[in-house]
């Protein structure tokens, strides 16, 4: 019997308030999702509107339309911010991962000289507010002529993507078995093919599972890119941004739609490695 | 290893035959090293492009070498100045303020040191615009004197021979005519010319024109490209030489060598009659506003290196030539902002326990597999673009927007009398509750997972009402992870930028918005980076309490 269900000597009072809190919860989750899911329909509005038109109510197919679609597709603007959204992306998460699993690799040995002190540098850019780190990274970064250059975004990005890979990496780290590395070295290999032998096929969930996570966090990320980015540079985010506050066109929800889906994918994809490194780590049963 | 079985007393020895102790010490090391080795990429990586950057807006928040850079006679001579008697500084330090603002109008310094200074005392910008455009006339008259006295003083000749190093006259003529005939021969020619060098001696005689000539003669050079030996100096280093000449010995013209000698005993002698020119009454002429003592206060004030003002700016302060002072009330605005962004992120935390502390409870106690379902409605909104989830929220909030239309067609409120639910504080409380939600539920989700029921079935059993069971007993074990929560939620609502900026309007937004402001529009960098040093004490303070509470380790994610 779980704890949520009642007991059958339960008095009025305590049915009442029992299912008072599963509607409070009800209500609480809509709250939740319904915003994300409610632009979805709006989204293939056919007028440029952004409520619910009577023609769209009465199920109207002619109150339907992919024109915001098409819009975002054919504007060369969209086109160009989302090509440099999938160009900084995943140049910022490859560098992330790459640094990020050799260090978590490092942070997980047993002796590790100054470990908080690393570990705090390490996992900053996630605790600075973006703000922040956006102001330093401005004046810093004009200072060694990064500002408004790919280079210059995408090594902020990967700085921001970085906590994300070390915190997954080295919570899978903590359930390694140091004893298959010993037997590897016993068996004659040496470090390097250890890593990509054996600790590398085992910790690969945590490390795609950090990537996500950079990469979203890339993807996603608008603050820092309109200070350390030029024009030239404007990413999906920051049209997103700029589109919401100068002139704001039905044109968004079709991007957002689009970034829905893409994020239902990116959780799903979490949620498996997160499992299938369970399983591997034989922490879980299923 | 015989040693050891036969010396029961001495230190044990490893295979090697080094003592054990050193041999393991050794070991360590070499792994030490080894785990250092694989953190020293990531770790340079993260100081090179992340702490290097936060250190320098610290640094900015503190840093004013521009009055010093732009002004440096000025900012030495200015130290005696004292404006709490009243009216324009002394003549050495109006003729030093001249040699220097004539240099900075040439190399088009003094509009941005202007505007630097208008920060601090409104209307400087424009009274440095203005006086920049005649400054270069200040000390004519003296010019035209010493022409009287000689014409050869009005020859870019006699200076280079008054005031040049040999060696340089001789290593530019060199450069040039190397220039010239790569220019002939259709070379390309990037050999940097050799910066013009005083000559000995003359700096300790004739301090002020010295200072003064070398730095038009670097300017005629770097700025204009042109040859400081075919260009008569400007009139403030006439000025400058009237000066010098009023307080020089004749043994000490002497030094500089004869053909010097003649020329500057000859004009020596004669300055004694020459008219004076009065210095505040040219500075007045240019504009009457240099008659404020709190102009030149704040020069004074803002002329070393590192200065606490854009901190006390932060606070609503100022510093004043008199020592720190409020700021006037028009211009009182950070603490206020401060305050907001305190307030209102406690509003956001406030409402995401409210809304965060059932659903983490029903996760908790509910079937694995109906709370992993469930769990997805939480993660989704975790997992969807923050611009997503604002711009859902600008879409809804609006007045013609779905929620204020279902609210008409459910008659709650009428057409005329729709809600206004966005550009103000109500519009940025709803859309970041709604953001940062996920990031209650899931540390207090974690906690009260953990919590064993058997202690409220047993609350129960010894007759515990429900409220009482809950109150007394589950409660008090939930609350480290509404801790957690809550900091977490904090931390992340102080910074915020984003939502604020597009649903807050003018009083719903935050002191990360002004700090983007002084960033992008008023180009006020060093309150800017002042402002953003406070906000970063506060968070580190924050999160310093979220570590001793919950440990940075234990930061999960999903």
């Amino acid at each position: 019997m779980s704890q949520m269900d009642l007991p059958p000597y339960a008095t009025a009072g305590q049915r009442i308030w029992h299912y008072a809190f599963y509607v409070i919860c009800g209500l609480i989750f809509f709250f939740l999702i319904a915003p994300i899911l409610v632009i979805i329909p709006l989204s293939f509005n056919a007028e440029n509107f952004f409520t619910f038109t009577p023609k769209m109510l009465a199920l109207d197919p002619e109150g339907y339309s992919l024109k915001h679609y098409q819009e975002f597709f054919t504007s060369n603007s969209w086109q160009h911010a989302l090509w440099n959204s999938v160009k900084i992306a995943p140049a910022a998460t490859l560098l992330a991962v790459g640094l990020g699993t050799l260090a978590a690799v490092g942070l997980s040995q047993e002796h590790v000289p100054f470990r908080r002190a690393i570990m705090a540098i390490l996992i900053s850019p996630m605790i600075v507010p973006l703000i922040i780190s956006a102001a330093g990274m401005y004046f810093f970064y004009s200072r060694i002529g990064l500002q408004g250059t790919y280079v210059g975004v995408v090594l902020a990005h990967a700085a921001l993507g970085i906590p994300f890979v070390i915190i997954t990496v080295t919570a899978t780290l903590v359930g390694f078995d140091k004893s298959l590395t010993r037997a590897s070295a016993s068996l004659g290999a040496n470090p390097v093919t250890t890593f990509f032998k054996v600790q590398m096929p085992l910790i690969l969930p945590g490390v795609v599972s950090g990537g996500l996570f950079a990469f979203i966090t890339s993807f996603d990320e608008v603050v820092v890119v309109l200070f350390v980015g030029s024009a030239n540079q404007q990413t999906l985010p920051w049209q997103m941004f700029t589109g919401l506050r100068e002139q704001i066109s039905p044109t968004i929800l079709a991007v957002a739609t689009i970034l829905v889906v893409i994020s239902i994918g990116l959780l799903t994809a979490v949620e498996i490695l997160r499992r299938r490194s369970e399983k591997m780590r034989g922490m879980s049963p299923g | 290893m015989t040693e050891t079985a036969t010396d029961p007393t001495g230190p044990v020895l490893a295979a090697d035959g080094l003592p054990l102790k050193r041999s393991l010490r050794r070991a360590l090391r070499a792994q030490k090293l080894r785990a250092l080795m694989l953190i020293a990429p990531l770790l340079i990586f993260i100081l090179v492009t992340f702490i290097a950057p936060i250190a320098d807006m610290l640094f900015r928040s503190v840093e004013n070498e521009i009055v010093a850079d732009t002004l440096p006679r000025t900012a030495r001579a200015i130290q005696d100045y004292d404006p709490d008697l009243g009216g324009m500084p002394s003549d050495k330090v109006l003729a030093a303020f001249t040699y220097d603002l004539v240099a900075a109008d040439e190399r088009k310094q003094h509009t941005r040191l202007g505007s630097r200074l208008n920060y601090e005392y409104s209307g400087i910008s424009s009274l440095f615009r203005k006086t920049g455009r005649r400054v270069d006339d200040f000390g004519e008259t003296y010019r035209d004197q010493f022409a009287a006295v000689d014409p050869a003083w009005e020859e870019p000749a006699t200076w280079i021979a008054l005031m040049a190093d040999p060696d340089w006259v001789a290593e530019y003529r060199a450069w040039t005519a190397a220039g010239d005939a790569a220019k002939a021969a259709r070379r390309d020619f990037a050999q940097a010319q050799p910066l013009f060098r005083l000559r000995d001696g003359v700096e300790d005689i004739l301090p002020e024109t010295a200072s003064a000539y070398a730095e038009f003669a670097r300017i005629v050079q770097v700025e204009d490209g042109d040859d400081p030996a075919a260009e008569g100096p400007w009139a403030p280093v006439y000025l400058a030489l009237y000066r010098d000449l009023l307080h020089v010995g004749p043994g000490a013209i002497a030094q500089l060598g004869p053909e010097a000698e003649a020329m500057l005993d000859a004009a020596h002698d004669a300055v004694e009659d020459f008219a004076p020119v009065d210095l505040s009454g040219l500075y007045l002429k240019a504009d009457k506003d240099w008659a404020d003592p709190g102009v030149w206060g704040t020069i004074k004030a803002f002329s070393p290196a590192y200065t606490p003002g854009y901190f006390l700016n932060a606070v609503d302060l100022q510093l004043t030539p008199g020592g720190v002072a409020a700021q006037p009330e028009d211009r009182q605005i950070y603490i206020m902002l401060f305050e907001r962004t305190l307030f209102m992120s406690l509003m956001i935390m406030g409402s995401c326990v409210l809304l965060g502390y059932p659903i983490a409870y029903l996760l908790s106690n509910l079937p694995l597999r109906t709370s992993n379902l469930l769990m997805i409605l939480v993660l989704l909104p975790f997992w969807t673009s923050l611009l997503v989830r604002t711009s859902a929220w600008k879409v809804l909030l609006q007045q013609q927007g779905v929620i204020n239309d279902v609210l008409v067609w459910l008659g709650i409120v009428s057409n005329s009398g729709r809600l206004i639910l966005i550009n103000n504080q109500t519009g940025t409380i709803i859309a970041m509750t709604h953001i940062l939600l996920p990031f209650m539920i899931l540390p207090l989700y974690s906690v009260m997972k953990t919590i064993p029921p058997t202690y409220v079935r047993a609350a129960k059993s010894l007759g515990a009402t429900n409220w009482t069971a809950f109150w007394r007993v589950y409660f008090p074990q939930s609350v480290p992870g509404i801790g957690a929560g809550c900091i977490l939620v904090f931390i992340l609502a102080i910074g915020y930028y984003i939502t604020p900026e597009l649903v807050g309007g003018t009083n719903g937004t935050f002191i990360s918005n002004r700090i983007a402001y002084h960033i992008s529009s008023s180009l006020n960098w060093g309150l800017a980076a002042a402002l953003g040093s406070i906000l970063l004490a506060v968070v580190l303070i924050l999160y310093w309490a979220y570590d001793k509470l919950v440990g940075i380790d234990n930061v999960s994610l999903g």
